[in-house]
């Protein structure tokens, strides 16, 4: 079926049938789900896969020797072969599953941060990071005396790569950055960032959770040391989401919790801890969630992420020309190559204003600080509205979204 | 538009929150205080001139916000103009149960006449996230008026 879909031209229609809950209405309006830089709608092939595993195929997993255990443990590691394809990891023992983006970051700070960085050491984060990636570094940098340094970006949110670069030296231990903005859909050159990272001796931390869903990813070119994305963002699951590093590494480190499924032996005087990957995953994973992942992971390659990319990139560039004729709407973050976000401000309308308004027309936008704190600082705005396009949004959803910012002009203009 | 929604910006919460009513920082304030909704990112101080008798001569507010905040502390500081601070507090109390509870505004004894000019924020019931834009002057006013110990202990 795949193969088929990739050779079709994209079909926005059958695609949006694919997902039930973009024919219900709200406020007695269509849904027009513009939100997906939260969270991404599920597709039936994600929802079935759920439901599939537990009405069919369901035990906990790597203890059973019965028949079921042994089908849901094959399901969970499937799950984890599609992820390592997906990013094109040498290795399943590679993947470490997480409950998100936040926890894989978690896992990395207290981990290798942990046991291998020592007072002094540098860190460099960026302007546009979201607090996932800003506050497990802070409490490392209590706990161990790190120092953090951030990469600037340039008013129209672009990344200013000589900025960073000029930041590197002896001391930069890691560098953990987005790949690409939550707030303004800055697309960073993670492969360019890597590169010099490693010339100056720095470990790469990737965080995939905006990337993923517009964005091909290959974690062998990037040659990053890891890489974060949740399941949620790309059609998949809540409470589900993936560490890559590389295998020397994730080897060296410590486990970041205790409990069952990552030991080989415990005895009160010592135990020994499982071969990786799990050694990182202690305790019952999410088994279901996983499955459901890897069905979602399926289902946007089935359609080819190069021809989702090819799709939103007209959306936004349709948007952006549409959205930028609503008197008094000011595009926020317009950084060269950006991708799928458009973030703005009107100067009539508070953003929430503008978010209760559209909801009201059946829009669901975001509005407010978008977990990015210091970039609205540097930007210098409190809040923005935030319009975020996902693979089954239409050029008919971006006209109802210009018709109800026309009328929170009218309502809010002095 | 629905009727919640419409009910939510009715023209007189459009009107101050386009035209806001003192909106300024008087030089004569006695009690200030600063308020922030971190979700939303609105900041805004509200300044109390209070005369030696506890009644509120002059009620001001800067700061930027939504119109839904904006809105209601323009109410507010015209509804508390010659008010007590006791009558200042009824008022929270009554503002505070029509945003969280029903939406109705109980009208305190004697403040009926401001009970139902707040009534127009009513709306903000049907929104819980909104709720906190409307109130937040009202904590600010309550804030400030709290400061007052330590602003007279010199």
């Amino acid at each position: 079926m795949s193969e088929i879909r990739q050779l079709a031209p994209y079909d926005v229609d059958a695609v949006r049938r694919d997902f039930p809950i973009l024919s219900r209405h709200v406020n007695g309006k269509p849904l027009v789900y513009l939100d997906n830089a939260a969270s991404a709608q599920k597709p039936y092939a994600v929802i079935e896969a759920e439901r599939r595993l537990y009405a069919e195929e369901y035990a906990n997993i790597h203890r059973g020797l019965y028949w079921l255990s042994e089908r849901a443990t094959a399901r969970y590691e499937a799950a984890r072969e599609t992820v390592r394809r997906f990013l094109n990891a040498r290795k399943p023992a590679e993947i470490v599953f997480t409950r998100n983006a936040t926890e894989a970051i978690n896992l990395v700070a207290a981990s290798y941060g942990r046991h291998f960085l020592r007072p002094g050491d540098e860190i460099i984060l960026t302007e546009l990071e979201h607090h996932s990636n800003i506050v497990p570094w802070q409490m490392l940098r209590e706990e161990k005396g790190v120092v953090l340094r951030v990469a600037p970006v340039g008013d129209d949110g672009e990344f200013l790569l000589g900025r960073f670069a000029e930041l590197l030296n002896d001391r930069t231990k890691l560098v953990a950055v987005s790949a690409m903005s939550n707030v303004l859909g800055t697309v960073l050159p993670v492969r360019e960032i890597t590169r010099l990272a490693h010339t100056a001796g720095a470990r790469v931390l990737i965080d995939g959770a905006q990337s993923v869903t517009h964005l091909p990813v290959d974690v062998c070119d990037i040659d990053c040391d890891f890489f974060v994305f949740s399941g949620h963002k790309i059609y998949g699951p809540t409470g589900i989401g993936v560490l890559y590093g590389k295998e020397a590494l994730l080897d060296a480190m410590p486990p970041y919790q205790g409990g069952g499924d990552m030991i080989l032996s415990v005895s009160f005087e010592e135990t020994e801890y499982a071969p990786l990957p799990a050694k990182f995953e202690a305790g019952t994973p999410a088994i279901a969630q996983a499955v459901g992942l890897a069905a979602a992971i399926d289902y946007v390659s089935g359609l080819g992420m190069e021809r989702i990319a090819a799709h939103e990139a007209d959306l936004l560039s349709y948007a952006t020309q549409r959205v930028q004729a609503v008197p008094g709407l000011r595009l926020i973050g317009t950084a060269p190559g950006k991708a799928s976000v458009l973030s703005f401000g009107m100067e009539c309308a508070h953003p929430h204003d503008i978010a209760q308004v559209l909801d009201g027309a059946g829009v669901c936008v975001r509005a407010g600080h978008h977990c990015a704190q210091p970039l609205m600082e540097r930007l210098g705005v409190p809040a923005t509205a935030r319009a975020s396009f996902g693979l089954y949004n239409t050029r008919a959803e971006v006209d109802t979204l210009a018709r109800a910012l026309e009328q929170v002009e009218e309502m809010f203009r002095p | 538009m629905s009727d919640e929604l419409r009910e939510l910006y009715q023209e007189v919460i459009l009107d101050h929150g386009k035209r806001p009513r003192n909106f300024r920082r008087p030089d004569h304030a006695s009690h200030q205080a600063k308020g922030h909704n971190p979700l939303c990112g609105d900041q805004l101080a509200v300044y109390l001139a209070v005369d030696g008798a506890g009644v509120i001569r002059d009620a001001a507010f800067q700061g930027r916000g939504c119109a839904i905040s904006t809105a209601s502390a323009s109410l507010m500081t015209e509804v508390l103009r010659g008010k007590t601070e006791e009558q200042a507090h009824r008022l929270f109390a009554a503002f505070h149960h029509m945003a969280t509870v029903d939406g109705e505004m109980p009208a305190p004894e004697g403040l009926e006449d401001e009970a139902e000019r707040l009534q127009a924020l009513a709306g903000v019931r049907q929104y819980p996230v909104r709720v906190k834009c409307a109130t937040l002057a009202w904590h600010t006013m309550e804030a400030a008026l709290a400061d007052k110990g330590e602003t007279t202990t010199e």
